[in-house]
């Protein structure tokens, strides 16, 4: 078991598949992560010395912004955007669509499942 | 895609002279605006704007926060008062 920002502990999958269960960490910072520490990509976690533990974390600590920090950022963002008073603010206020998409059909994703309306017709099939 | 940064931020050239004008004369007044597409430049800071969305100059005062915005967003276009209940569920 290794943990490495904070409170992630990857499991026993190679180093480029569990690095990817920190927030903000995706498949193409694991890869520079272990180009940099100087990993086998393929190795099991459980394998890493304590000495390339301490080598990823380190790196992380320097270069990249994750998991609390990575979203608060984000929040603060959105939040910047709200109190703003801005076309964007509006939206994530609304829990719609930000970047212009249609929501006349689809955009379930920002809206949630969809709920009945009463006395809407149902088609015929 | 993004705008090229060597062609600096899009700004139509009459929002400048209005913003200088009423700075020079005793501020506080709207400036009247069409030009939803410029950008918020730095010297718009603590003027207000009265931005057409279509309808109405919507006053916007300008924050340092909205700087490299558009005008444009501080003045929604639409509106949206709901959708009414469908008239066979009034009735019923």
């Amino acid at each position: 078991m290794a943990r490495i920002a904070g409170v992630n502990i990857p499991t026993d999958k190679r180093v480029e598949i569990g690095l990817r269960s920190i927030h903000g960490i995706g498949p193409a910072r694991a890869r520079k992560l272990c180009e940099l520490a100087g990993i086998q990509e393929t190795q099991r976690v459980n394998r890493l010395t304590d000495d390339e533990v301490i080598r990823i974390r380190e790196i992380i600590d320097r270069d990249y912004l994750v998991e609390g920090d990575l979203r608060r950022e984000v929040a603060m963002n959105i939040k910047r955007l709200m109190d703003l008073g801005s076309y964007r603010g509006l939206r994530h206020r609304k829990n719609l669509p930000v970047r212009g998409q249609r929501t006349h059909t689809n955009a379930r994703t920002r809206k949630g499942p969809a709920r009945p309306i009463a006395g809407k017709k149902k088609s015929a099939r | 895609m993004a705008r090229s940064v060597w062609k600096g931020p899009f700004v139509d050239g009459y929002l400048l002279k209005k913003a200088e004008a009423s700075r020079a004369s005793g501020r506080s007044e709207v400036i009247k605006i069409w030009s939803r597409r410029s950008t918020v430049l730095p010297q718009f800071v603590g003027l207000t704007f009265g931005v057409y969305n279509g309808h109405k100059f919507l006053p916007v005062l300008v924050t340092e926060d909205m700087i490299g915005h558009k005008f444009g967003e501080f003045s929604p276009t639409r509106t949206f008062h709901g959708h009414s209940a469908d008239k066979r569920a009034k009735r019923a």
